[in-house]
């Protein structure tokens, strides 16, 4: 124990709710919940606390809660508690500090600050409730020679995209970092919902073979789980290059999340770290990236879009020009407020750009330079509603990608302790007692819902501003408008001024 | 101070109307000026205009560019880069009629002009492309000058005002066309701009249209990675290129391309028999940022035809009517039955389905 070190969180007990049933203490991990047999009474040691508010939703007479505690240090504005709370830690263990989950710091949100049209008077808004609304888009390459039949009938030229029924897809979250119940949870999901989930870079477990058409696997520079079965399986293939919450690093996991079966399927050992090389070693360069795309597509056939995901950064538009060129189909942004199992606390904390602007620039520069239809956008990185979706597509997204939101949908509560493996929602965990906790048939349901609300959301909002197909929102700026940004925030972003 | 067209987005209601006669005997412009007239409370006074189809037969081998002139230095620069890059076949003003409800007109002048061979060969261009790069390039960069109609063997009439008075300004039933369409502006702005008024045209294409898409932006942005620069903010300029694009760059037929622009739903796609489900599929998947949105009533005139065609939704009224070779289309059939008391068959298109008509003999037709 660090004795430097007090507790954040209060576990707060009312005694006279408290039926000592002790459910709390067999649903906590962290092992906060004790009976004391002296007194007959619950305690709790607070220091353990992860709030992760597991037991304040299962106690059957709502007799917890968690609060903030209200401890303080002489107040200082420079030194702030929770940066002095990490001198002490460092002190102590000489080690690098590591968090999980995206960004908590106070943020400047660009999607808070820029507002939605609607129509009035000299155009109908539609009402999707009376009138198709469609959120279907097709992602990939758009690049087209019109080559005709014998029968003047178009040929199809263009290259494999995916189709997606919403917008919105599920980001990359490895088997391992999250549990085999989750992923299971994230495959029927979009299954059913038409879209895609993506392996992460754990490879792919072989029960999940069967959702392959809804499956987009990561080919990261750990290479974890990557071969031939592999690749044939997916709808399309990413290759990541970056993470927002970890620019300029590759994956963590920790040992103690290395489970034999996570160990099979990653094809490394048990319960050692898997740490990804910071670079892919065979892509120093952009011609480097231009190889590996077409490596990847030889190897099945041109039968799939390939798709980069790199982490937004400074010269992140250049960068998208380039993998533009590159022959992927698909270009994935992740903003650096977007999540992660593990990370580097500075690094996450410090490194890279917020997705708002890196996905205005990299599209604003893609048309400058007549390549946008080369590849599609995808936009991630704290997309946390239907409306950031609908944000996003105006300014130039063909779709996102949730992590975090579709965490939340099965139970998550950003206790932000991915990396300890001890999950009390048996999400971010590969203890066993854990991960059954996490019903597969409720929380795929539960991603389904929240997906679907998305999608009636967005089509309220398209309807309102006359637009009936998402097709015709995506890159569509004037349909919004900055409130309480600067003139060069409104240039980036390239939208007018409320009023305007 | 108020912003010129093109400084701002300029949405409006409007009226349009449009006629030929698919024998190819010429009318003068009275009919269509009559037409236009039945829908004067669909306009505000602020943009009128027509566009005539066959009515140079005697330079129809010729450029017939009509130009719009702040100022006699502006004509001056105009003129300089006109004589570098064209042979000019014949000039003069454009005769006009004063009239007391027309006020503040610029100077007007007809030029029908054949690109000069050295130059064309030089540049390495289509001599379409050629002459819609020269006009971009007036339009663009010289101040003051504005080409508002470069076809061959056609020509726009426009300007602020009623259409019906904009007609009689031109003297256009002293013309005699094939085809004509018109267009009565009602915009949500006071530009005062002859420039801003419709119909918008490039080369021999020109476009008539009610409506505000709501697509707009999304167009927009699109286009203008192909060469494009929408100067005048307006749906109907958007339009124009948009069809250009498809038709003269792609060389898609009108048919394709009105499958893009007003696509059917991918509902009605998948019900439709199977040739016509994949080609409207592919058509979506290739060029999705085309799909125009939100109501719109269009009227494209062109070399031997017109189409109409209306927003997928029909957020618009449009109305087509045929009487013997004649074919007509408006926005209010009171329009059609001003000038054909007795049509053959009148009917009210489907959203996103175009109605096409052609010569007969098919003579100059680029579609079937």
């Amino acid at each position: 124990m660090n004795m430097y070190l007090q507790p954040e969180y209060e576990v707060v007990r009312k005694e006279e709710k408290c039926t000592h049933c002790r459910l709390c203490e067999k649903q906590c991990a962290n092992e906060v919940h004790s009976f004391d047999p002296k007194t007959g009474r619950m305690v709790a040691d607070d220091a353990k606390c992860v709030n992760c508010h597991r037991c304040v939703c299962v106690c059957p007479t709502h007799a917890l809660k968690i609060v903030k505690s209200d401890d303080v240090y002489k107040l200082n504005a420079n030194w702030k508690m929770q940066t002095m709370n990490e001198v002490y830690k460092q002190a102590d263990s000489g080690g690098v500090l590591l968090s999980s989950m995206g960004n908590p710091n106070p943020q400047i949100s660009f999607w808070d600050k820029m507002l939605l049209n609607a129509s009035q008077v000299t155009n109908p808004p539609i009402d999707p409730l009376r009138e198709p609304m469609e959120t279907q888009v097709y992602l990939g390459k758009r690049t087209v020679e019109i080559q005709r039949d014998e029968n003047g009938k178009l040929k199809d030229t263009l290259f494999p995209q995916l189709k997606c029924k919403v917008p919105v897809m599920f980001s990359a979250m490895s088997y391992g970092s999250i549990s085999y119940n989750a992923h299971e949870s994230l495959a029927r999901a979009a299954e059913e919902l038409g879209t895609y989930y993506n392996t992460g870079e754990g490879g792919l477990h072989k029960d999940f073979y069967k959702y392959g058409k809804n499956t987009i696997v990561q080919v990261a520079s750990g290479r974890f789980g990557v071969f031939k079965d592999y690749l044939e399986n997916a709808a399309a293939i990413e290759i990541k290059m970056g993470q927002g919450a970890k620019p300029g690093i590759g994956g963590h996991l920790p040992g103690s999340k290395i489970s034999s079966d996570v160990a099979e399927t990653r094809m490394i050992p048990e319960g050692v770290d898997a740490i990804s090389p910071a670079p892919h070693h065979d892509i120093y360069s952009i011609e480097d990236l231009r190889q590996l795309v077409f490596s990847l597509k030889e190897a099945t056939s041109y039968k799939k879009p390939i798709i980069v995901k790199i982490a937004a950064v400074h010269n992140v538009a250049a960068i998208a020009s380039g993998v533009a060129r590159s022959g992927a189909d698909i270009i994935a942004i992740d903003g650096y407020c977007g999540g992660t199992g593990a990370a580097p606390t500075r690094i996450r904390d410090n490194v890279g750009i917020p997705i708002e602007l890196a996905l205005a620039a990299v599209d604003q520069r893609l048309r400058e330079e007549g390549i946008r239809d080369e590849i599609s956008i995808v936009a991630s990185g704290s997309i946390r509603s239907s409306a950031d979706v609908v944000k996003a597509v105006a300014l130039g997204a063909d779709a996102c990608y949730i992590g975090t939101a579709a965490l939340l949908a099965m139970g998550c509560h950003l206790c932000r302790a991915c990396q300890q493996g001890k999950c009390n929602w048996g999400i971010a965990t590969q203890r066993p007692e854990l991960v059954k906790r996490l019903d597969p048939n409720t929380a795929y349901k539960r991603l389904v819902n929240l997906v679907v609300a998305w999608e009636h959301e967005i089509q309220e909002m398209m309807g309102g501003m006359g637009i009936n197909s998402i097709e015709a929102l995506r890159g569509n700026r004037l349909m919004l408008r900055g409130i309480g940004l600067s003139d060069t925030e409104l240039k980036v972003l390239g939208i007018r001024y409320a009023g305007e | 101070m108020l912003q010129r067209e093109g400084q701002f987005r300029n949405p409006s209601g409007c009226a349009v109307a449009g006629v030929i006669d698919r024998s190819g005997q010429n009318m003068s412009g009275e009919a269509i000026i009559e037409a236009i007239s039945v829908m004067h409370e669909r306009s505000n006074g602020l943009g009128g205009g027509f566009a005539g189809y066959g009515i140079y037969p005697h330079y129809k081998e010729f450029y017939a560019f009509h130009m719009f002139y702040d100022s006699i230095s502006a004509q001056e620069e105009a003129e300089k880069f006109i004589k570098r890059h064209f042979e000019i076949v014949y000039y003069s003003e454009i005769q006009t009629r004063k009239l007391p409800s027309i006020q503040n007109e610029p100077l007007i002048y007809r030029y029908f002009l054949a690109p000069l061979p050295q130059k064309l060969a030089n540049s390495h261009l289509d001599e379409r492309e050629y002459v819609a790069r020269c006009v971009n390039r007036i339009n663009a960069q010289i101040e003051g000058a504005y080409v508002f109609s470069c076809g061959k063997n056609m020509g726009i009439f426009k300007g602020v005002g009623y259409p019906e008075d904009i007609g009689r300004f031109y003297r256009l039933e002293e013309y005699e066309g094939y085809a004509w369409t018109s267009h009565g502006r009602y915009p949500t702005n006071t530009p005062g701009w002859w420039g801003g008024a419709h119909p918008f045209g490039l080369l021999d294409f020109s476009v008539v249209h009610n409506g505000e898409i709501s697509s707009y932006d999304a167009n927009r942005r699109y286009i203008e990675m192909f060469g494009y620069k929408c100067t005048l903010q307006t749906d109907t300029e958007v339009i124009c290129y948009i069809i250009d694009y498809l038709v003269r760059k792609k060389g898609l037929t009108l048919d394709e391309t009105s499958h893009i622009i007003a696509a059917s739903f991918w509902d009605t796609i998948a019900e439709k028999e199977e040739k016509a489900r994949e080609q409207e599929t592919l058509l979506r998947r290739m060029f999705p940022s085309l799909l125009i949105t939100g109501p719109f009533s269009i009227i494209l005139g062109y070399t031997g035809g017109l189409m109409a065609l209306n927003d997928r939704l029909k957020l618009r009224s449009m109305i087509c009517a045929e009487k013997g070779s004649r074919a007509y289309i408006s926005s209010e059939e009171s329009a059609i039955r001003k000038i054909e008391p007795d049509p053959d068959r009148v009917w009210s298109p489907v959203g996103g389905e175009p109605v096409v008509f052609e010569l007969y003999d098919g003579e100059g037709v680029r579609n079937k």
